[in-house]
């Protein structure tokens, strides 16, 4: 039988040329992502901007968003947004913080029990406290500062200085796309999503990991190969890993956003950008760095990039 | 190549078996589990037999979660109030009459006697209250001193509540809260509620499968301080302008001056009653308070007494003559429904504090069956996706790759069970992801054989040569995986948890599946079938 092989043999694609475009185009989608935070901003869920979030279901036939939209309205104070949601009949309604405080909110849980109960089914309800998101929003941030802090940690001890760099520039990116991802699809951003951040930070240094890897071997047995040549064999030697592991990551999260249902298909959407980002910064963000950090010493070579310049100045 | 020793291979065989056993019981019933259960003997550790089916968080069950919050603030409010009772009756003990009468500070008294003879016996008596032990002592301070006394210019004496007595009273506060929280919930019949201190001044509240989540909220956050007191005669002092509830926006003077309260009850049940058949609640009292009202009530007959609950008059019957039963009804405008939860409330006992629910989230039982139905659906079409797509590309390697695969999961489901982690729906989605990233291991591993065979290396050489290049970096990238998880997971709260455990466990496990389980089936292979190269 003849197997499958999605990436040929002995391939010689010259990846880390192509930083000429790769690095400009990702300094321009994370200019373009701060530009977007800072004006249209993500779209949090109430676990960080707190209120109430219901979900409904119509016990019968299609769900009437207007009558609904018009009803919700008398809740309480503010915009409340009514949205469709998942199957037919479907309906989320997301009601913000009310100024009278916990008491005030429940009052709405309680206002749209009676106005809606008799002809939708009350699937979910979730009231978070201004107290409750202001802490969620404190943890989520710490959280993906410590897990950054304490990746750099492990690439230090692990990894020479330079490859660590690489890594962490690789993570950092990644990071701001997918935020670059919350921010085009409006995809909400939740405690979920911080899940999701946290674990495309671990499979980006993965990616970063198994290229590196090779490129410490490499360097070790090929002395005199220039750094691009060098990077581009690690990326070419560890392509067909590379597009297997994608593809079966791939594979399982396109199964997720299919029939996963509407509550985990954010995640499993975010979770499948992120593969695609991690998997191209590995090859075209994390490695060519190394082209401008250079590696010394500990390998016995010669071509970190201020040995370069001042050869080439004595050779002129 | 790596010999495997009889007992690695029975180790790991058993470790299998195990791990089938251990997450087997999720497929049976409730009952069979059950009966499993029970028929355990005694010496045996539970734990031992499996038995526990994986615990299913309430997004997937169905069920609230409520997190409570003690008002501090009220806390503080009521324990300056007692301060004040105490110093009051303090004052009249010793015949001391203050200038200016009591004055309030935010977190204390205050009161002025210029008199030095005065204040010689008025302070050593104050300072009883000040001390861990005897006069705040009723309201349960231990340890930290409860209030601080100082004295200043012109006979100015304080007494402050301390930071340490206050804490130590929250943290009372909540202990007495998860006591009464847990007669309250259990008085509903609801199976298998979980409450728990969270943090300083919070609780938790987990109720399963739940139909009336807002009957339960308003279960939850009554504070039920129930009290008996009078209702105040024209020019009296010490009086509170109350709230009454047969009549809203009108208030009624009642002696600040409690009989008796809540406290002193020892049962309390919804009646009718016999004149006019409407919904009441009949109520017993213990000895003390039974005698106490007894005598009050003769003394004041003719004058109307204030039923109070939550500081709003309920009802004011005058008293036709003394009640010296030590029972009594609470009449008031109520429905059936009503009397229900106030009997239950009433024989619950009051809250220490005033509970504010600061989070809530309720998933409906239909909700976490449909999200069990599509997290089993998409974690079975995964799982064909990969399962294809390895014997497609790796044929035999693919085929163990596979197994190994199956086992990986099997151990997954076996952990959780035994240490009783939750599957969330997040979970779910771990476990999704886990079965698309399980094999990264595998195929690293392959790769790299490939590398070696096509580097001219006789096949065992390959294998050997492959495993051990391979080791590093699976170590490595598993590692960085690793750590995030373990963030998420002491970060995360609820559902997103759930995914960390689901992520830990899938991690270390695959560190036994992909390499040494991996290992010996390819070894086994080589052995039976003697290849001569690479078969993908």
């Amino acid at each position: 039988m003849k197997l499958l092989r999605i990436v040929p043999d002995d391939t010689k694609f010259r990846f880390v040329r192509y930083r000429r475009f790769s690095y400009p185009f990702s300094a321009i989608v994370s200019i373009v992502t701060l530009v977007l935070f800072l004006t249209v901003g993500l779209n949090f869920g109430i676990d960080f901007k707190g209120g109430t979030l219901i979900e409904l279901q119509a016990k019968a036939g299609r769900a009437d968003i207007g009558a609904v939209r018009q009803v919700a309205a008398t809740f309480g104070e503010g915009e409340p947004e009514v949205q469709e949601f998942g199957d037919a009949g479907g309906l989320s309604l997301r009601i913000p913080i009310q100024p009278g405080g916990e008491i005030a909110q429940a009052e709405v849980v309680r206002k749209a029990r009676a106005a809606l109960e008799s002809t939708y089914e009350f699937r979910r309800v979730e009231t978070v406290g201004p107290r409750v998101s202001g802490e969620l929003v404190q943890s989520g941030t710490l959280g993906t500062l410590v897990a950054v802090i304490a990746v750099l940690a492990y690439l230090w001890f692990r990894f020479e200085p330079q490859l660590a760099i690489g890594a962490i520039i690789g993570t950092l990116h990644d990071i701001v796309l997918t935020v670059f991802f919350f921010l085009v699809t409006q995809i909400e951003f939740n405690m979920t999503s911080i899940a999701a951040i946290l674990t495309i930070i671990g499979y980006s240094l993965n990616e970063t990991v198994v290229v590196f890897d090779r490129t410490r071997e490499l360097l070790r047995r090929y002395k005199t190969m220039p750094m691009q040549e060098l990077l581009d064999l690690s990326i070419n030697s560890t392509l067909s890993r590379t597009a297997m592991t994608a593809t079966t990551t791939f594979l399982s999260l396109l199964a997720l956003v299919i029939f996963g249902g509407p509550a985990i298909e954010g995640f499993a959407l975010v979770m499948l950008a992120g593969i695609a980002i991690c998997t191209y910064s590995a090859m075209y963000i994390s490695s060519p760095v190394l082209i401008y950090l250079g590696i010394h010493g500990e390998f016995g070579r010669k071509d970190g990039v201020a040995e370069a310049v001042k050869a080439s100045a004595e050779t002129r | 190549m790596t010999r495997y020793t009889p007992g690695k291979i029975v180790a790991v065989l058993l470790l299998c078996v195990l791990s089938a056993l251990y997450a087997a019981p999720s497929a049976l019933s409730p009952e069979t589990r059950k009966s499993i259960e029970d028929s355990i003997p005694s010496w045996i550790p539970k734990w031992i037999v499996p038995h526990r089916a994986i615990v299913l968080g309430l997004d997937l069950q169905g069920g609230s979660h409520i997190l409570l919050e003690v008002d501090a603030p009220d806390l503080m409010r009521a324990q300056v109030a007692t301060l004040r009772d105490d110093v009051r009756r303090i004052l009249r003990e010793v015949r001391v009459t203050p200038q200016g009468g009591i004055g309030t500070l935010p977190r204390g008294v205050q009161l002025r006697v210029p008199e030095q003879a005065d204040r010689d016996r008025l302070i050593p008596r104050l300072q009883e209250i000040t001390q861990p032990v005897g006069g705040l002592a009723a309201l349960g301070v231990t340890g930290a001193s409860a209030a601080a006394l100082t004295q200043g210019e012109g006979g100015l004496i304080q007494i402050q509540l301390t930071e340490a007595g206050m804490n130590d009273r929250v943290r009372r506060a909540v202990e007495q809260a998860i006591e009464v929280l847990r007669r309250r919930v259990d008085s509903t019949g609801t199976t298998e509620p979980s409450i728990q201190r969270q943090g300083a001044n919070r609780i938790e509240v987990q109720v399963p499968g739940l139909q009336h989540p807002e009957r339960l909220k308003e279960l939850l956050g009554r504070t039920a301080k129930l009290e008996f007191r009078m209702v105040a005669e024209p020019g009296a002092v010490d009086v509170d302008s109350l709230p009454s509830r047969d009549n809203p926006g009108q208030t009624l003077p009642v002696e600040r001056r409690v009989i008796v309260d809540g406290s002193a009850l020892v049962d309390a049940q919804p009646s009718f009653d016999q004149q006019s058949g409407r919904p009441v609640v009949n109520f017993r009292f213990n000895v003390a308070g039974g005698q106490r009202f007894g005598q009050v009530t003769s003394e004041s007959v003719g004058r109307a007494l204030a039923i109070v609950l939550d500081n709003e008059v309920i009802s004011a019957p005058t008293i036709q003559s003394p009640i010296t039963g030590g029972s009594g009804i609470i009449t008031g405008q109520f429905t059936v429904q009503q009397v229900n939860e106030l009997a239950v409330l009433l024989r619950a006992g009051a809250l220490p504090a005033k509970l504010t629910v600061i989070e809530e989230r309720t998933v409906g039982p239909g909700l976490g069956a449909d999200s069990i139905r599509a997290g089993t659906l998409a974690t079975y079409v995964a799982g064909a996706f990969v399962v294809v797509f390895m014997l497609v590309s790796y044929g035999v390697f693919g085929l163990i790759a596979n197994i190994a695969l199956a086992v990986h999961l099997v151990l997954i489901f076996a952990l959780m069970s035994l240490t009783g982690a939750t599957l969330t729906l997040p979970g779910i989605a771990g476990i999704v992801l886990t079965i698309g990233t399980a094999v990264d291991s595998n195929v690293l591993i392959y790769e790299r054989i490939r590398e070696e065979a096509k580097a001219g290396r006789s096949i065992l050489m390959a294998i050997d040569a492959g495993f051990q290049r391979a080791f590093a970096t699976v170590f490595d990238s598993n590692s960085t995986m690793l750590i995030a998880a373990v963030i998420l997971f002491f970060m995360g709260a609820g559902p997103v948890r759930g995914f960390a455990v689901v992520f830990i466990f899938g991690i270390v496990t695959t560190l036994i599946t992909a390499i040494t389980m991996t290992r010996m089936m390819i070894n086994l292979w080589y052995r039976l079938f003697k290849p001569t190269r690479i078969p993908f």
